[in-house]
C-alpha cells in the first residue's frame, strides 16, 4: 500500500514541478515580450495558457486519485491539500502572464513612453519570488518560504511608487493616458503574481511545519486583504 | 493535556497550534475524566505487555486506541473491566480509577464493575437464544423487574442500538440467525441494556462489511451522548471518523495521546506519523 502511495506521490511531485516550470516560463517570457516589444513572443505566451490549464487538470486529478485511494493523513495529507492550492495559484499566475503578454502586444504597436523608474526593480523582485517559491516547493524549504513572504511588502511599495509616478505623468501629458494605463495594468499583474507566490510560500510553510501562518498579520492589525 | 498527566506519564510531547487554531480544540483539562489510568503495567506470566501506561479517558467522549498488532491496545482496555481475570497467570499493577475507586483493588465487586463497564468484542458473540433473551440476559442477572418493565427495557436497548426497526417483529427468533452486523448491534444492545457507564469496544467492526461498519460507526456517534467509549481499532480512518481523542500505542507504551484531529493532521511524534501514514506496522 505504502509503495503504491509513494509511486503516486512521486508522479504528483513531477507533475506539479512541470506545472511550476511552465508557469515560470510564461511569466518570464511575458516580461521579455514587454521589455523587448516582441509581439511573437507575447503571442506564444498567450497560446501557452491552454497547456498550463491542461496541466492544472492533470495535477488536480493526481491529487483526487491519491485522496480517494489512500485517504492520506498527517504529512501526506498536508502535502496533497497544499498541492491542490498551489496548483490553483500557479494556474492563476499563468493567466496573469497571459494578461501581461496581451498588454505587451498592444504596447508594442504604440510609440514607447519608456518604463517607470522602478520597473526593473519590481520585475527583478517578482521574478525572484516566483523562482524562489518553486525552489521552496521542490525542497519543502520553510525558511525560504518565510523569506519570500517577507519580500511581498517591498513589491507592494514599488507597485504604489510606479502607480504614483504614472498618475503624475498622465496629469501632465494627456496623450500618454492609454499607454500609461496599460503599463499600470502590467505592474498590477506583476504585483498579483507576487501575491500568489506569497500564497504558495504560506502553503509550503504549512506542509513543512503543520502551522498555518496565513492572515496572521491581518489578525493582529485587524485589517483584511486589500 | 494536563500538567498532572505530563508529570506522571512524561507525556511532554504535545505541542500547541499557534494563533487561532489553538482555540479550535475543546479544553481537555476541563472535561471530567471517567477513567484515570496511572502507571498501568500488565503481565502475561513473566512477559510484561504494558509498560507504565497513564491516560485519562474523558466522560461522554470516544477515545480511540490505535497501534500495530501486538502493541498492547486490547490488553490495555481489557484491564478496565478486569475481564483478563478469566485467564490464569495474567495480572495488572498500577491504578485504574473509575468514579474515585481503584478498580484493581482486590475488594472490587467484579459483577458491579462489569455492569458499569460493558464490552463489545471483535467477533459478534450472540448467545444461542432468542433476540429478546439475548438482551434480557444481563437484565435478569442484575435486576428483579416485572415482565412489563423487562419488555420496555429490551425495546429501549434495541432502539438505542439501532436494531429495533429490523427485529421488532422477530424477537423470538434466534439471535444467531441475524447477519453479522445485526449480531454486533445485538451485542451492543445487550451491553447497554444493563445501563453501563463505559463501553469498551475491541475492534467492533473488523468482522463486518462496509455497510454494517458504517451503521456501527453512526451508532458510536449516538452512544457517545450517554456513555463513555474506549475503542480499539486497526482501522485508522475509523479512529479518525468516530473518536474525539486518540492514543497511539507501540510495544506496550503510549507514544502519543492527543485530540484526534491533531493526531491525524499533525502528530507530534515521528513514530505516530510513520505508523498512521503506513510507513511501518
Amino acid at each position: 500500500m505504502r509503495a503504491h502511495l509513494d509511486r503516486d506521490m512521486e508522479r504528483l511531485k513531477k507533475d506539479i514541478l512541470t506545472m511550476g516550470a511552465m508557469v515560470e516560463k510564461a511569466i518570464f517570457n511575458a516580461i521579455d515580450a514587454l521589455v523587448t516589444r516582441n509581439i511573437g513572443l507575447a503571442e506564444e505566451v498567450i497560446a501557452s495558457d491552454y497547456d498550463i490549464d491542461m496541466q492544472e487538470i492533470e495535477v488536480e486529478e493526481d491529487c483526487l486519485k491519491i485522496l480517494a485511494l489512500y485517504q492520506p493523513v498527517a504529512g501526506d495529507l498536508r502535502y496533497i491539500v497544499s498541492i491542490l492550492k498551489v496548483n490553483n495559484d500557479l494556474e492563476r499566475m499563468g493567466d496573469l502572464a497571459g494578461h501581461i503578454a496581451n498588454r505587451a502586444g498592444v504596447l508594442s504597436k504604440l510609440d514607447t513612453i519608456g518604463m517607470p523608474e522602478n520597473f526593473d526593480k519590481l520585475v527583478n523582485l517578482v521574478k525572484g519570488m516566483v523562482r524562489d517559491s518553486l525552489d521552496a516547493l521542490v525542497h519543502q524549504d520553510s525558511e525560504l518560504a518565510l523569506k519570500i513572504i517577507g519580500t511581498d511588502d517591498q513589491v507592494d511599495e514599488l507597485h504604489m511608487q510606479i502607480y504614483r509616478e504614472l498618475r503624475d505623468r498622465m496629469r501632465q501629458e494627456k496623450g500618454i493616458i492609454d499607454r500609461a494605463f496599460y503599463t499600470i495594468s502590467v505592474c498590477r499583474h506583476l504585483e498579483r503574481i507576487a501575491d500568489y507566490a506569497t500564497n504558495i510560500s504560506e502553503d509550503i510553510y504549512f506542509t513543512a511545519t503543520g502551522e498555518i501562518i496565513r492572515h496572521m498579520d491581518e489578525a493582529k492589525s485587524g485589517r483584511g486583504d486589500n | 493535556m494536563t500538567e498532572n498527566l505530563q508529570e506522571t506519564t512524561g507525556l511532554t510531547h504535545r505541542i500547541k497550534m499557534p494563533g487561532r487554531a489553538a482555540h479550535a480544540y475543546e479544553d481537555f483539562d476541563s472535561l471530567a475524566s471517567k477513567i484515570v489510568v496511572r502507571n498501568l503495567e500488565f503481565f502475561y506470566g513473566k512477559f510484561k505487555a504494558l509498560h507504565g501506561n497513564s491516560i485519562d479517558i474523558k466522560e461522554n467522549r470516544v477515545t480511540a486506541i490505535i497501534g500495530p498488532s501486538g502493541c498492547g491496545k486490547s490488553t490495555h482496555i481489557r484491564v478496565y473491566n478486569r475481564i483478563y481475570e478469566l485467564y490464569r497467570e495474567q495480572r495488572a499493577t498500577g491504578e485504574i480509577i473509575i468514579d474515585g475507586e481503584n478498580i484493581l483493588s482486590p475488594s472490587t465487586d467484579l459483577l458491579q464493575l462489569r455492569k458499569k463497564v460493558g464490552m463489545i468484542f471483535q467477533k459478534p458473540t450472540p448467545f444461542p437464544m432468542s433476540i429478546f433473551d439475548n438482551v434480557a440476559y444481563g437484565l435478569k442477572l442484575h435486576y428483579r423487574i416485572s415482565k412489563r418493565e423487562m419488555k420496555d427495557r429490551v425495546e429501549e436497548a434495541l432502539k438505542d442500538a439501532a436494531l429495533w426497526g429490523e427485529v421488532k417483529d422477530q424477537l423470538n427468533n434466534s439471535g444467531v440467525a441475524l447477519s453479522g452486523g445485526q449480531q454486533q448491534r445485538l451485542c451492543i444492545a445487550r451491553a447497554i441494556a444493563t445501563e453501563p457507564e463505559v463501553i469498551l469496544m475491541d475492534e467492533p467492526c473488523s468482522a463486518l462489511d462496509p455497510v454494517a461498519t458504517s451503521k456501527i460507526e453512526e451508532l458510536i456517534g449516538e452512544l457517545r451522548q450517554k456513555y463513555t467509549i474506549a475503542l480499539v481499532t486497526h482501522n485508522m480512518q475509523q479512529a479518525a471518523r468516530v473518536s474525539d481523542y486518540t492514543a497511539f500505542f507501540y510495544e506496550g507504551n503510549i507514544i502519543e495521546f492527543d485530540n484526534t484531529k491533531q493526531i491525524f493532521t499533525k502528530p507530534s511524534m515521528k513514530q505516530t506519523e510513520d505508523y498512521i501514514t503506513g510507513k511501518f506496522g
